[in-house]
């Protein structure tokens, strides 16, 4: 990491813009699965996966590199990723429903043993296969530069940004596609249910499209800051807006603002961009917390304070 | 003809039961109250109904099918407890709810779908609330919400799960004009019910229910002195019966205390 200090004093514009994209379309994805994990008060089943991919992560860049294919944007990747993101959830519903424990617990033990599994085979194969465990674990989008470019309207762009593109659009219109069925299933199993969107099913694809975004966050802000990108946006759109189409755009707009304020934080301050982004992220939390329009603290103490109760039960017939 | 039939219904939680051997058959175009104590399985009746709840035996039919062809025939209120009244959802969104259903998730929603969500919103007075967050609306506003969704539904059978929790009285007798209106419809209307009194005035025919069903017939012939003891009051006399009956069957032990 130390190169960083030495690089950035002349950091080009080209590579900002990198960043930032890379960031940016890192959060998208995120920010569009994880309103609905927010909504589904599943926040805690999204950190568990944005953990436990990591063990899937490290044992496919091992095999790929027998092959000497090894590289950190390969598909595979994202399909051993997806594979221990289920492993995770599979065995938290075992343990939850084979057992007396309960769910929290379950969640607790299965994220943190297999991403312990994870930085094991890390610290065992690091060395040997070309991965930075600073890189999984905190995040490094600097290292987009090292890669070979691709060329694409008379630009080019590292070939990194180009799976993240590819992830954070994917997931975007997954997300549009199945709106309905992932409102209905959120607000009322029970309507789900007797419209056949089966409610079951429909939280397995949410896990699997929790498994996908993360990868390339992974990448972009490392393992232990995932959950930031996968959370705060949803959240502090939830703040801003009554309606759910406006709070998956909103997410989309703190993704961006997070991403372009993270990499000029991080680009002043010398830091880890990962880590500035999802600063700039809780800093946007925080403005929306104190001052959001439907439930901001400034605007509940002001309704109480002219005499409007804002409780349910107060509201007149 | 009959709305919805169900044989040897069963359902148990946790290896007690929780319903037990239900056999009714409702007709077509009644409004029918399930009463009975608390933990009898009220909801969870409908809920098995719905698929909600998984049944461990028996079968159920709606209008003569297996209920999963008849779905988009049966429209479903539940319980205030179980929404969460948080989610950033409208008034408006949630009449238009119903009518997915018919329209099919991939589908865009028309003028069609818009018009009859107002018209839904409209017969229970809510159409001036449209724009609302349905956490800023009090307990008959917010359960009248959900009538419109019910409505916007355009079902033939209507599941509702303690429509009147919560309610005050103008909303409690609108309610029950509008359940009278359905019915004069043809409609068939089976209503999760708490309170005895009312019960009698407000349905046609009534399910008592403990566990199993005690008795199920037109209101008049049902509200006895003896069926209620039997419902409510000789609770025990029940649970005897049915550990007598297990232990003849050899099901094996059921333990009273226990039961939720």
């Amino acid at each position: 990491m130390d190169y960083l200090a030495a690089d950035f004093v002349y950091v080009p514009t080209k590579l900002l813009v990198w960043f930032g994209l890379a960031c940016f379309f890192t959060a998208l994805g995120c920010s569009q699965v994880g309103t609905f994990l927010v909504m589904r008060r599943m926040s805690l089943v999204g950190d568990a996966i944005s953990h436990s991919v990591l063990p899937g992560i490290v044992i496919a860049f091992l095999i790929l590199s027998k092959f000497g294919k090894a590289s950190l944007d390969s598909p595979w990747l994202l399909i051993g990723a997806g594979l221990s993101g289920l492993l995770a959830t599979v065995l938290i519903e075992l343990i939850h429903y084979r057992s007396r424990i309960k769910q929290d617990a379950a969640i607790g033990i299965s994220f943190t043993s297999l991403f312990a599994l994870g930085v094991l085979l890390l610290g065992i194969y690091a060395k040997k296969v070309d991965l930075d465990p600073d890189c999984v674990i905190f995040g490094q989008v600097e290292y987009l530069q090292g890669y070979p470019r691709v060329e694409w309207l008379g630009m080019e762009f590292p070939r990194p940004l180009v799976s993240f593109a590819v992830v954070g659009v994917t997931a975007t219109v997954i997300v549009a596609v199945l709106y309905r069925i992932l409102l209905v299933t959120s607000f009322d199993p029970s309507l789900a249910t007797s419209y056949r969107y089966f409610p079951a099913l429909v939280q397995l694809v949410l896990m699997g499209l929790t498994s996908f975004v993360v990868v390339s966050a992974f990448q972009a802000v490392g393992a232990i800051l995932v959950i930031a990108l996968l959370i705060l946006p949803g959240a502090t759109a939830y703040l801003c807006a009554n309606r759910l189409p406006m709070i998956l755009l909103l997410a989309g707009v703190h993704a961006l603002l997070s991403s372009v304020f993270g990499v000029l934080l991080a680009l002043k301050l010398e830091i880890n961009t990962g880590a500035a982004v999802v600063l700039a992220g809780g800093g946007l939390f925080t403005l929306a917390w104190l001052f959001g329009p439907v439930d901001g603290v400034v605007l509940r103490a002001w309704r109480r304070r002219a005499g409007e109760g804002m409780e349910p039960d107060a509201v007149p017939e | 003809m009959i709305a919805l039939e169900t044989h040897d219904l069963t359902v148990t939680y946790r290896k007690r039961p929780v319903l037990y051997g239900i056999d009714v058959a409702i007709p077509e175009g009644n409004l029918i109250g399930i009463v009975g104590p608390n933990g009898a399985g009220k909801s969870t009746l409908i809920k098995a109904v719905m698929g909600v709840v998984r049944s461990t035996g028996g079968w159920v039919k709606v209008f003569g099918k297996p209920v999963k062809q008849s779905l988009p025939r049966i429209g479903y209120v539940p319980q205030r407890e179980s929404i969460d009244w948080e989610f950033p959802v409208t008034v408006m969104d949630v009449a238009l709810m119903g009518t997915y259903g018919k329209l099919g998730p991939f589908r865009w929603v028309g003028e069609a779908q818009r018009r009859k969500a107002r018209e839904a919103l409209e017969r229970v007075g809510m159409l001036p609330y449209a724009k609302r967050q349905i956490g800023n609306l009090s307990g008959g506003q917010q359960q009248r919400v959900f009538l419109a969704r019910a409505l916007a539904q355009d079902s033939d059978l209507y599941l509702m799960d303690e429509p009147f929790a919560g309610v005050d009285a103008a909303t409690e007798s609108a309610i029950v004009e509008l359940l009278k209106d359905l019915r004069s419809k043809g409609k068939t209307v089976i209503v999760v019910h708490h309170d005895l009194q009312s019960a009698r005035e407000y349905f046609d025919m009534l399910l008592l229910l403990n566990m199993r069903v005690v008795a199920f017939g037109p209101t008049a012939e049902v509200f006895t002195t003896e069926l209620l003891q039997k419902t409510y009051g000789g609770r025990l006399t029940i649970l005897s019966e049915m550990a007598e009956k297990a232990a003849r069957e050899g099901i094996g032990k059921i333990h009273p205390k226990n039961e939720p």
